[in-house]
């Protein structure tokens, strides 16, 4: 029978997590994909799953009213989309919407986190992974905002 | 030193506040020949004289190319330059991208804003002898859409099959269908391979040190990552002592540099 696992474990987020941790995984994934123009979560909803895309373009957006949808990250294959699902009260703070065709592998946040409160090996090796995500996209926030491209006065 | 008189052949407006000119040899005078990643000093007569990066194309060295953002006196001044205007120039000044040890190697450009100026001839090189190099990845971020550098090469450069470029902008604005962030976001999807590349930045001092650390954390040798430092070059050939850094002058031993022997400058809040 054909699984997940390969792709998951292939994946640069998941690659080299151990194989019992990648068997728990699976029991949570799905394959999802969405058209350009759909979005894969709404600001304020319940964030029930976390994303590992395969291919494709996601565009993180903050909606600002006169603005409209201001793209603030794009991700694309080997990124992995969405932390709130992590963070009580697991809602998610910014839109998501493919802006190409874009196939995903959907871990159910749900199932992940029953199964991280299981198995602290599982939850703690996810954590770490996760942490290095975000202090990678909170330097590249602080670099943004210096407007380091813009003139000086 | 004393400057040399060219006319302005063609200016071209390529976003808001960036011009690229385009400089004729007089008659009979010798090909301007220069290294990719060399400047010139611009002298507009009666304001002042700044270095700039030559933009053009070293295995055209019949027309001299410079692209320049209007930030300061001198390049505000160069903003309002018309075909038939005259500009002094002295130079090629200081030491060049490695096109030459990167024969063999894959090559990955990484620029920033208009840091791309100074590398595109560099990328001119790469593609005239594209055969004699692997890979070749270039890396664009800049700060909106408007503000992409020499855009219609940019794209021309994206159809190619035997190149890979990818382009990001910190602000999205409306209509913009590709890459949101910093370039180092870029730098996970590049097909390079680590143990044999060579890469070149260029940009904002701040861009610079970050991509040269994410490559660092990738795998990429600090010997194989050069970058091109321009701080404070007031007379091109090391004796007035304004980009002096320590023992090291940016416009005689520079602008270009390998990281590893500039790493520690790039930290030092002295400097």
């Amino acid at each position: 029978m054909h699984t997940l696992e390969p792709i998951l474990a292939e994946h640069p987020f998941l690659k080299g997590l151990r194989q019992e941790h990648l068997e728990l995984l699976v029991g949570c994934a799905s394959n999802v994909r969405f058209e350009a123009g759909a979005f894969v979560f709404r600001q304020g909803q319940e964030a029930n799953h976390f994303y590992i895309l395969r291919d494709g373009k996601v565009a993180v957006e903050l909606f600002a009213p006169q603005r409209g949808a201001v793209a603030i990250d794009t991700y694309g294959e080997g990124d992995v989309l969405g932390w709130s699902w992590l963070i009580p009260p697991y809602h998610w703070r910014f839109d998501a919407r493919a802006i190409e065709p874009t196939r995903a592998i959907s871990l159910d946040a749900r199932c992940m986190r029953t199964k991280c409160e299981n198995d602290h090996d599982l939850g703690y090796e996810l954590m770490k992974r996760f942490a290095r995500i975000i202090e990678q996209r909170l330097d590249a926030t602080r670099w943004q905002l210096l407007d380091v491209y813009g003139v000086r006065s | 030193m004393l400057p040399d008189l060219y006319k302005v052949q063609h200016v071209r407006r390529e976003t808001d506040d960036t011009i690229t000119f385009e400089l004729g040899l007089a008659a009979g005078r010798q090909p301007f020949r220069f290294s990719a990643g060399q400047f010139n000093m611009l002298y507009v007569r009666g304001i002042g004289e700044v270095p700039i990066s030559i933009s053009g194309d070293p295995g055209s060295p019949e027309t001299l190319v410079h692209t320049t953002r209007a930030v300061g006196a001198v390049t505000r001044a160069m903003r309002t330059l018309k075909v038939g205007d005259m500009l002094g120039v002295r130079g090629p000044f200081g030491v060049g991208w490695p096109v030459e040890q990167a024969v063999g190697h894959d090559v990955l450009v990484v620029a920033g804003g208009i840091g791309l100026a100074p590398l595109r001839p560099t990328v001119y090189q790469l593609l005239a002898n594209r055969d004699r190099y692997g890979k070749v990845v270039i890396l664009y971020g800049t700060r909106t859409p408007a503000d992409i550098l020499f855009r219609k090469e940019v794209e021309a450069w994206r159809a190619r099959l035997d190149i890979e470029v990818y382009v990001t902008v910190d602000r999205a604005t409306e209509g913009w269908r590709g890459n949101v962030g910093v370039v180092t976001k870029l730098i996970p999807r590049a097909p390079f391979d680590r143990t044999r590349t060579m890469a070149m930045i260029c940009g904002p001092e701040i861009m610079m040190r970050f991509t040269a650390l994410e490559l660092e954390r990738r795998g990429v040798e600090t010997d194989h990552i050069y970058l091109s430092m321009e701080r404070n070059m007031k007379c091109g050939i090391g004796l007035c002592g304004h980009c002096q850094c320590g023992a090291t002058f940016i416009c005689k031993d520079g602008p270009v540099f390998r990281y590893d022997a500039i790493r520690g400058l790039l930290s030092q809040r002295e400097i």
